[in-house]
């Protein structure tokens, strides 16, 4: 049957007009959206032009401050605290993550503890904890239990920086663990099979062949958490150590007719950060997916 | 170095409550191919992978080259030896899996390099000699440089005889190399296995593939339910099956 013939036959029984069959189809419009668009520009502008029209925005004021040498410090201090903590938690989330996959019960028991209690912790709490760790213990050292002591005092090992630092890392690397475990168990079993059949040495099969394919799904949760770790280090204000926030709030008492544009600034300061650190994650992501993008 | 000989002395391995190595002795000559064949569940796999140690028996031992692997005798018991140890009699045996396992996030070549630099066995200008000459026995001189997801599975899975190879092992293992292809890949990859038998390796193969098994196999064994029910030269065993069971075997798989 020629083809002419089948399409006549198949319009006749579907009733379909012959010069529907030749003609592009069309596709389904979504009026819809025109409408949710339209509402979209409409609350953009009106905001855009409060932004420019109401003075009390105190744009001139933001200029001022935005790079001034006193939010320059706060700043260094939010990018220190941040980044030893994001190095210190993720070292730590290692080490409590092969605790948990240990065969060892003592390990993965002490591992859960951890991971349980700095999970169920508010931060604040644990900042304000270790600001008063000298009531509790006056001295520090460690020792074999009614043994021989190493001691110093308290207050002169932990400054206000490092005792913060403390704090966030050690909530952090709970967190930290949960997300290195996840991609540690991501990495097929037949890797480990692999490695081991080849004899590679057992660090080596963890650094070389295990660690960089769970990286591939680390770094990215990893990131989110350094992106909370950024915004959780402005509770370290709370323990007198003046970060970005600590900053800001400071200069606010001093010149409390400049709250709103010091506030401005910090925000725009919070959203460069972490768009910087989003812009980090995605060459290491690319970096991480060596090998991935197959033909298929 | 020699081909290497290999002996299964009385292996017995359970999982759970399930029993699926009943007390299996095999000898394996120098040199020669052994075929592995029987129905899935028989513990075929988990013989070959008690070779290498892969898979811990519970009762019985295994000699390679005249070395114990994965224990040593101490008093009248056998004890598990440690883990560098282990890693060390395993460099010495090739192992190529059915899911090829190849490294996914190396290339071609750096996962032919890895073993004999990690290992120690050689530098590593001496190592990217050896898997360039590997890589252009196996026919892949062009994809060194390729990620394994680039290639095909019978490209993968010769990229893994290679890595294998690469520790020059005398005695090589092949857990059902062929099972995870494409019907028209298999061909490429047994034509790699038969070369390799002529080189005067030590192969132990476990494998549906009758044809092979009939026409490289030196030696093939018939397992079923954890024990071997049969084995000799593929003439006798292939051809005129002596016990039910493999004649069963064989009319269903022919």
């Amino acid at each position: 049957m020629t083809t002419a013939s089948l399409r006549s036959r198949a319009a006749a029984v579907l009733d379909i007009p012959p010069a529907a069959v030749s003609r592009r189809v069309q596709p389904l419009r979504h009026p819809w959206q025109w409408v949710a668009t339209a509402v979209v520009i409409v609350l953009a502008l009106n905001l855009g032009q409060t932004l420019f029209t109401n003075p009390a925005w105190e744009w001139s004021r933001v200029g001022h401050w935005f790079a001034s040498p006193a939010i320059f410090t706060g700043l260094t201090v939010t990018l220190e605290a941040t980044a030893i903590s994001a190095v210190l938690s993720f070292a730590g989330g290692i080490v409590i993550a092969l605790c948990r996959q240990s065969r060892n019960r003592v390990l993965q028991g002490a591992a859960w503890l951890y991971i349980w209690v700095f999970r169920s912790v508010p931060l604040i709490l644990v900042l304000i904890f270790l600001y008063n760790l000298g009531n509790l213990y006056p001295k520090i050292g460690i020792g074999i239990p009614f043994g021989p002591q190493l001691q110093v005092p308290t207050t002169n090992v932990l400054s206000d920086l490092t005792l913060g630092v403390v704090g966030l890392s050690l909530l952090e690397s709970a967190y930290a663990a949960e997300v290195v475990r996840a991609g540690l168990l991501a990495v097929d079993h037949g890797q480990h099979e692999a490695a081991k059949a080849l004899g590679i040495p057992r660090g080596r099969q963890f650094t070389r062949i295990v660690l960089p394919q769970a990286l591939r799904s680390i770094v990215p949760a990893y990131v989110n958490q350094i992106i909370g770790l950024l915004k959780s280090s402005s509770l370290l204000f709370y323990v007198s150590v003046l970060d970005l926030f600590g900053v800001v709030q400071n200069l606010q008492s001093t010149y409390p007719s400049d709250i709103i544009p010091l506030l401005v600034v910090a925000t725009v300061w919070y959203l460069i950060l972490t768009s910087a650190v989003s812009i980090v994650q995605h060459f290491v992501e690319r970096f991480y997916n060596r090998g991935q993008r197959g033909i298929r | 170095m020699s081909a290497a000989a290999a002996r299964i002395v009385g292996a017995r391995k359970s999982f759970g409550d399930r029993e699926v190595l009943r007390g299996i002795d095999l000898e394996i000559e120098p040199g020669t191919v052994t075929v592995i064949l029987g129905p899935s569940g028989s513990g075929k796999s988990t013989l070959l992978r008690a070779v290498n140690h892969l898979e811990k028996l519970d009762e019985g031992y295994v000699v390679v080259d005249g070395e114990l692997i994965g224990v040593r005798l101490v008093g009248d018991r056998l004890k598990e030896l440690g883990e560098r140890q282990i890693l060390r009699q395993r460099a010495r045996i090739g192992f190529v899996f059915q899911n090829f396992n190849l490294f996914p996030h190396l290339t071609v070549l750096e996962n032919v390099i890895e073993a004999p630099v990690s290992t120690g066995l050689l530098p590593k200008a001496a190592a990217r000699a050896r898997a360039l000459d590997l890589l252009a026995q196996v026919g892949l001189s062009e994809k060194t440089d390729a990620f394994p997801r680039q290639l095909s599975g019978g490209q993968q899975q010769r990229v893994a005889i290679a890595r294998a190879l690469a520790l020059d092992p005398q005695l090589v293992l092949f857990d059902e190399p062929t099972s995870a292809l494409d019907p028209e890949l298999v061909g490429e990859v047994l034509a790699v296995i038969r070369r390799l038998a002529d080189s005067g390796r030590t192969l132990v193969v476990v494998t549906h593939e009758i044809g092979f098994a009939r026409d490289v196999a030196d030696h093939v064994v018939f397992l079923d339910d954890g024990v071997i029910v049969e084995q000799g030269p593929p003439g006798e065993v292939l051809v005129a099956p002596q016990h039910p069971r493999t004649r069963d075997f064989l009319a269903r798989v022919l």
